[in-house]
């Protein structure tokens, strides 16, 4: 493959406040006209990021340039290059959905035709033709959001920021935003993400970047990323617990081939596995052998709870999001 | 270059009219101010109990008349970040910033808006006024540059108002001290009442107040004429244009800090 420049390059950026660093030296490249998801908890720095990568804050150290232009150096033509999707529903109430887009329009500078023409199609593209002139205090959530898109999506960008595109989204609502989210990609559209949610990381991004701390703490797609942590895992529980039956059973299973690793707990083992559907006889087999009785034994892949646990070392903390400290 | 500015500016101003315009009660509200209860009710009630001698005025309500401009025009103007620190709080704020437009649009545009919603409201208490006999001395001349002293008055404090917009981090905060600035910019003020009347604390405290002598410079022009007229006016210039710069200075520093 031939190199191109990036959508979006981060070169050690950093953005420190006083004592505290919001982004610690993150480095990373989005590649044209994918979806690219930047995944942690609340106050990891994801909103931070965007921030800086959308000309709204100047980094402290490093840099990052959209399509090879500098956000800070050259912030004008990088604002002509991107949309935004802020996390609030950053909607003026009072006004309709379709001054949303006319007020827009004209801040990038469209002549009125091509003004028109846009808002035409967007509100097509996103089901809001009907409610497109009544005031956005009486649209449900899921339209805000929609319209929120909308104005994200009016200077025809060549990336899209969006800040956690579905927080406190209905499901339905969430599913539609996915979908409109990959019809962008078609497109060809690069879109850069935060996100908050597993499996909309999982689901809607084609690559990933988990942040914690400010730092990254790993990059690649969540399939690499899961199949990383070395394979299918598989956790039996014996019983009664002996703390010798159990050292023995973890020792057989250590010869089965297509285990890959076997760590013993008090109560049990828990394996990683290449395949289970050869691994599960397995390791009934050999205790049935060594006459541990089998009380309990779940499998299940890698998900990117996983993932996120094995690369930051904690549980992913799914409190209830609030916003992203700002100063 | 400079239409797209044009364009930028025209558009957000547009906003701004079109979300009074959905706000009937409050746009009522902008237009018939409470302002207009103080000329009428505070100007009648206080009729016979102001000494005419003491006002140097036909009547009190003459008297009243500019310093219930000068209050519009400070009310405005310390209301006038509201909007935009709403702005700043749901983000719509930082919609506007990520766009490719002049940083100074946004700001502009809504000096725009309080100076034109000002000045019509303006007008409608000078025309109540004529109503109880208040006739402006110097005609339609002196109005124009009522509005215009009342609009360099209203920069000062729309900036002032921004600044806190964007400093302060709730708008309860923004709120009280807003509250905390108005009353006492009114009472030690001539508005209601000449700095001679005063306690002579209060008179020295108002005399440090650019609101009197923004009244100072209006009141010749509703009740004497030019020759007394012209004097106060280019005191006041210049005390405006200190106040604006201080103002403006605060503004734009607070306006830079918040935003990047």
């Amino acid at each position: 493959m031939m190199d191109r420049i990036p959508a979006l390059e981060a070169v050690h950026l950093t953005k420190a406040y006083d004592a505290v660093r919001a982004v610690d030296d993150l480095s990373f490249d989005v590649k044209e006209g994918e979806i690219f998801g930047l995944l942690g908890p609340n106050g990891a720095g994801k909103s931070t990021t965007v921030k800086i990568a959308i000309t709204l804050l100047c980094p402290s150290a490093g840099r990052a340039m959209i399509f090879g232009v500098d956000v800070v150096e050259h912030a004008d033509r990088v604002r002509q290059m991107i949309g935004y999707v802020p996390q609030e529903r950053a909607i003026d109430r009072f006004l309709t959905g379709r001054e949303h887009l006319q007020l827009l329009g004209a801040l990038y500078h469209l002549s009125r035709e091509e003004a028109e023409r846009r808002i035409r199609e967007l509100l097509k593209l996103l089901d809001l033709e009907h409610k497109a002139d009544i005031p956005a205090k009486n649209y449900s959530g899921g339209m805000k959001r929609k319209l929120d898109l909308a104005c994200g999506l009016i200077p025809n960008p060549k990336v899209l920021f969006m800040d956690e595109p579905t927080l406190g989204l209905d499901v339905q609502s969430r599913l539609r935003i996915w979908d409109y989210v990959r019809r962008l990609r078609e497109r060809g559209i690069t879109v850069v993400m935060t996100t908050n949610y597993l499996d909309e990381a999982d689901q809607l991004c084609d690559r990933l970047a988990i942040i914690d701390g400010g730092r990254l703490k790993a990059l690649g797609s969540p399939l690499e990323l899961k199949a990383g942590l070395g394979g299918d895992s598989i956790s039996v529980t014996v019983g009664p617990p002996e703390p010798s039956r159990i050292e023995a059973l973890a020792e057989a299973l250590r010869a089965v081939p297509v285990i890959r690793s076997v760590s013993p707990r008090p109560d049990g083992v828990d394996l990683r596995v290449d395949a289970p559907e050869k691994a599960v006889p397995a390791v009934l087999e050999t205790a049935t052998r060594l006459s541990c009785r089998v009380e309990f034994i779940e499998y299940h892949r890698p998900r990117l709870d996983d993932v996120f646990v094995a690369y930051t070392g904690h549980v992913f903390r799914d409190e209830f999001p609030k916003s992203e400290s700002n100063e | 270059m400079n239409s797209e500015y044009f364009q930028e500016i025209g558009a957000l101003s547009m906003r701004w009219v079109r979300r009074l315009s959905r706000e009937k009660f409050s746009m009522i509200f902008t237009l018939v101010q409470p302002m207009l209860f103080w000329l009428i009710f505070f100007g009648n009630l206080f009729q016979r109990a102001a000494d005419v001698q003491v006002m140097q005025a036909p009547s009190y309500i003459s008297f009243l008349t500019a310093g219930v401009v000068v209050m519009t025009v400070l009310n405005n103007g310390l209301a006038g970040g509201v909007d935009l620190l709403f702005d700043k709080e749901n983000g719509f704020l930082e919609r506007l910033m990520s766009t490719p437009i002049r940083r100074s649009s946004v700001i502009l545009s809504r000096f725009l808006f309080v100076m034109t919603i000002t000045s019509l409201q303006v007008l409608v208490i000078l025309g109540v006024a004529a109503a109880f006999g208040v006739h402006p001395a110097t005609g339609w001349l002196g109005i124009i540059t009522i509005l215009l002293i009342g609009m360099l008055f209203g920069v000062g404090l729309t900036s002032i108002s921004m600044a806190l917009a964007f400093s302060v981090k709730s708008h309860g905060d923004f709120f009280s001290m807003l509250g905390f600035l108005s009353l006492p910019m009114i009472f030690l003020s001539s508005a209601l009442v000449p700095l001679e009347a005063m306690p002579g604390w209060m008179s020295a405290l108002a005399q440090l107040n650019p609101m009197t002598w923004v009244i100072n410079a209006i009141r010749p022009l509703l009740l004497a004429n030019w020759t007394e007229a012209i004097p106060r006016i280019g005191m006041v210039l210049l005390v405006l244009a200190a106040f604006d710069a201080v103002c403006l200075y605060g503004g734009v520093r607070a306006f830079r800090r918040a935003l990047g």
